[in-house]
């Protein structure tokens, strides 16, 4: 049904007879706004939507200094080592991909001339290629001209595995080719619904001048002066690095793009904590933005009261999630435990699991933790807005979980922890060592206990959890716990990557040395099916439903159990105008920044 | 004397060599690696990820990660950053200069405070000046350096909006505006460290000074009708320094090793800071570099400090 009406609407927009913010209007009203939203219009036919215009300056120049705090310091400038994103922030600053995302997630033109669609014959029909103009007269910041050779290059730069760059994973399955001066196409092993991965965003799109960097391409990489002192096509020009500690630019009075930027020198500071980066940018204006600023409400709220400045958030899709190990973490079979070969003694009961997401207060978390900065949901998909189900609820009720606990046959035993056939409901909880996710493990503590269910809480250092060590027990991929938290980012738009994850082929175990990101080690079937169908999917009301569907699974088997879905949090001054969005880095849409006099 | 110090010199080396040894097996052991930020970005492949680990050479075992470390070492390769893909000399030397002048200061700010604070009250123990100096003393270097940077924040930067808090390596502005501008910001953490500094070694200059005021060859001074002033400076003093000195001369590598608290509530660029971002992030070259080099001056001061002993004392013989 809703396939037939936006296929009617497509057609109008087409022809004319709606226009489009109409169309975006009255994709809101049946729950499907959103990024992707002008994604569906151009594989329907209609050229993609340059994001909205909020740029003000009329001349380029003139704003002064712009200050930035990044509490964490970039700590190298090639954005394709980036060992996280601050590094991708910083060179952001310098290099630029073909197209970034504004913060409705629409695409906005950067190094490209043109929005590719099928209608304008840039994408192909079948999603299996994509071609790019390039904007023409662009000129790398040492005046050599900017052409598809860059672009070719850096495709062949990113995915040597000899050149090691975390950005591989993008590049080393596409075929790349210059068409003329003006012109790359690329080309997909198979049909790509979501296609503006490579060259697009801070992430991974980012482009290396082909002139710098051509002789250390491979094994030489690291011994390219330019990974220090970028050269790159954006609005500020290169002036000095400190790893960690500082980055400088000055303004590039050759800037592809009108009157921009507004600022006519930049600097990025690095160090400290967020607390203080908070209290640098709103409440003694040092700085005119701070990033990340993780700070608890209460302390952004007391620091904004006669402050120089305020807060911002953006929304993405991150959600802050508690996974159920389907596997037993006790039990050690051929070496391994949370193995495959068995099934975990509490939670292979639904009643428990779905007991278990009854005694996850999220209204108290969000209102003792997250405050502005956290949104409550019931589910693990929570962006872009059209992916999001309206199918799924969720309650805290501790009476509701003691019933069905109850009804399950899991009875009080003498201590006060329930128990079955021997089996006492005693769970491990863990999570990486962060404020919030210590406060958040005691509220969920809490409630359970007075449900009758026995947690014990871990929490391990972020470099542990996080690492790929093999050797070490306590990394989340391991799950040597019965439930663990914490969040996957979601970096791009788009649903595909995020959900294929939970693909029963993709479970982590000894074999796959833990490379598996099927952590949770859930197998379903009909999850398998919606997800490969959706990879190949390129009609993008089909491949909605598809994913809609798959986060009703998760939720029907209690897989996830989302505790927040989580804003971006950032500090600006009163008279700063960034722009931020909830699906790129800080600093992708640098070049529209500016100072409201 | 040259042959005591070459003995000391040969004695050093093996004991940087068991140094290097624990320093490279501890960092080794410890979990963690330096890529774990992107094993939750969804881009990075898991291959991708264990790829990279190869390139560094995670995956060999310890003696052979060792054995390349000192063979570098020796050709005086400090190593290369995880982290910043960059050599590690190139990193230590850029964050050199903000920590020798901060760290610095406030060495020196702790002796100009220490020393005339202490000899004043050693000459008139349980005076009124000599009890509210020990008071202060005490209360000093009870407090921690991360509350009174803290404290020193709220007051001088958030209430009174006087000074900074943020420290920058690049003050725009030249001549006289930079050097103003560059003391100006070292203020706030130069005090945090010199007057908890000042605080320990006052006691230390108070008594050592103690010990030597009341031997004879000072009361044969005063005898001879020497003034005050000439008998504390020229007979006290010069005596109750050489422990004092000995005290500085052990405090050196600190200057060198930075103030890991201090320089990260206050964003100064040192080592200090340079080393608590490189172990949170498991950059193990690079705490290793900096870990043996502050090892390595340690020894190094500490023999300067046994060689100027016997200058400062030619009753101390070296052999």
């Amino acid at each position: 049904m809703l396939d037939k009406e936006l296929r009617s609407m497509i057609g109008d927009v087409k022809g004319g007879r709606m226009d489009r913010r109409a169309f975006i209007q009255r994709l809101a009203a049946v729950g499907l706004t959103a990024p992707l939203a002008n994604q569906i219009l151009a594989l329907g036919g209609v050229a993609m939507a340059e994001g909205a215009q909020t740029y003000k300056p009329t001349k380029r120049g003139g704003g002064g200094a712009l200050k930035l705090l990044w509490w964490q310091g970039p700590t190298l400038l090639n954005p394709h080592f980036a060992t996280g994103t601050k590094d991708q922030d910083g060179s952001r600053l310098f290099y630029e991909p073909l197209a970034c995302w504004d913060p409705d997630g629409n695409m906005k033109l950067v190094l490209a001339a043109e929005t590719p669609s099928v209608q304008n014959g840039l994408l192909a029909a079948d999603g299996t290629s994509v071609t790019w103009k390039l904007k023409p007269g662009v000129k790398w910041h040492d005046g050599k001209p900017f052409s598809a050779d860059d672009v070719v290059f850096t495709w062949e730069y990113t995915k040597d595995p000899a050149t090691a760059t975390v950005t591989a994973g993008t590049y080393r399955d596409l075929k790349v080719e210059k068409i003329d001066d003006l012109t790359v196409k690329i080309t997909f092993p198979q049909p790509t619904p979501f296609w503006a991965d490579a060259f697009v965003g801070a992430g991974a799109g980012q482009i290396l001048p082909k002139h710098m960097f051509a002789d250390y391409i491979g094994s030489k990489s690291r011994d390219a002066p330019a990974n220090l002192s970028p050269v790159g096509t954006g609005p500020y020009k290169f002036v000095e690095f400190k790893p960690g500690d500082l980055i400088r630019g000055v303004i590039n009075p050759d800037y592809h793009m009108a009157n921009r930027p507004h600022f006519d020198s930049i600097e990025m500071k690095g160090g400290g904590d967020a607390v203080s980066a908070a209290r640098a940018v709103i409440q003694t204006g040092e700085y005119d933005f701070g990033w990340n600023i993780q700070v608890e409400d209460d302390v952004l709220l007391r620091l904004e009261k006669g402050g120089k400045g305020r807060t911002i958030y953006a929304v993405g899709g991150d959600t802050e999630f508690i996974a159920l190990n389907f596997t037993d973490p006790n039990t050690e079979v051929d070496g391994e435990r949370s193995s495959m070969k068995t099934k975990h003694p509490l939670f292979s009961d639904p009643a428990v699991r779905k007991a278990l997401s009854m005694l996850v207060d999220r209204d108290s978390i969000k209102k003792a933790i997250y405050g502005r900065a956290g949104r409550t949901t019931a589910n693990f998909l929570n962006g872009p807005e059209k992916f999001v189900s309206k199918n799924t609820t969720w309650e805290f009720s501790i009476e509701k979980a003691s019933k069905l606990l109850d009804d399950a046959g899991w009875k009080p035993g003498a201590d006060g922890i329930r128990e079955k056939d021997g089996k006492k409901l005693k769970l491990l909880y863990q999570t990486s060592i962060n404020g919030p996710r210590q406060k958040t493990q005691a509220i969920v503590k809490q409630a359970c206990q007075k449900a009758g269910i026995d947690v014990e809480l871990k929490s391990v250092v972020a470099s542990v959890f996080f690492s790929s060590d093999v050797a070490n027990p306590d990394t989340y991929p391991k799950f040597y716990a019965d439930l663990e938290m914490f969040q996957i980012p979601l970096s791009q738009p788009d649903p595909a990557q995020h959900m294929r994850r939970y693909h029963s082929r993709y479970i982590a175990a000894k074999e796959n040395k833990w490379q598996g990101t099927n952590f949770p080690r859930w197998v379903n079937k009909d999850y398998d099916a919606a997800i490969d169908a959706a990879d190949k999917e390129m009609d993008p009301v089909k491949r909605v439903a598809f994913y809609v569907k798959c986060n009703d699974l998760l939720w029907q088997d209690t897989v996830f159990i989302p505790a927040m879905h989580r804003l971006k949090v950032e500090a600006a001054a009163n008279t700063l105008r960034p722009v931020i969005s909830g699906w790129a880095n800080e600093t992708d849409n640098i070049f529209d920044w500016y100072r409201e006099e | 004397m040259s042959q005591y110090v070459l003995r000391r010199l040969m004695i050093a080396v093996p004991s940087l060599l068991g140094i290097s040894v624990v320093l490279f097996v501890v960092l080794a052991l410890a979990p963690g690696d330096p890529f774990s930020e992107l094993a939750t970005n969804p881009n990075v492949p898991p291959e991708v990820q264990a790829a990279l680990r190869a390139k560094f050479g995670l995956d060999d075992p310890i003696y052979l990660r060792y054995l390349h470390w000192l063979n570098a070492m020796l050709h005086g390769d400090w190593g290369f950053s995880f982290v910043s893909r960059m050599n590690v000399d190139t990193l230590i030397l850029q964050r050199l200069p903000a920590t020798l002048y901060v760290i610095g200061s406030a060495q020196i700010l702790a002796l100009l405070i220490a020393i005339p604070v202490g000899v004043y009250a050693a000459t008139k123990p349980y005076s009124l000046f000599d009890q509210i100096a020990n008071t202060l003393a005490f209360i000093g270097f009870s407090l921690p350096t991360f509350f009174t940077g803290l404290l020193f924040i709220l007051i001088f930067s958030v209430t009174l909006d006087w000074l900074p808090f943020v420290y920058t390596t690049d003050i725009k502005g030249t001549g006289i505006r930079w050097v103003l501008e560059m003391i100006r910001q070292a203020i706030m953490p130069v005090a945090v460290l010199g007057l908890f500094q000042a605080a320990s070694m006052t006691r230390f200059v108070r008594s050592a000074m103690l010990d030597v005021i009341r031997l004879d060859y000072v009361t044969t001074a005063r005898a001879k009708g020497l003034g005050q002033a000439k008998v504390i400076v020229k007979h006290v003093m010069r005596n109750a320094m050489i422990p004092v000195v000995t005290l500085i001369a052990l405090q050196m590598p600190a200057v060198f090793g930075g103030a890991i608290v201090t320089e990260q509530i206050f964003r100064i660029p040192g080592i200090g800071s340079l080393l608590i971002s490189s172990i949170l992030s498991n950059d193990t070259p690079v705490v290793m570099a900096v870990t043996f080099v502050f090892a390595c001056l340690v020894v190094l001061f500490n023999l300067i400090a046994d060689v100027l002993y016997g200058w400062l004392d030619p009753r101390i013989s070296l052999r």
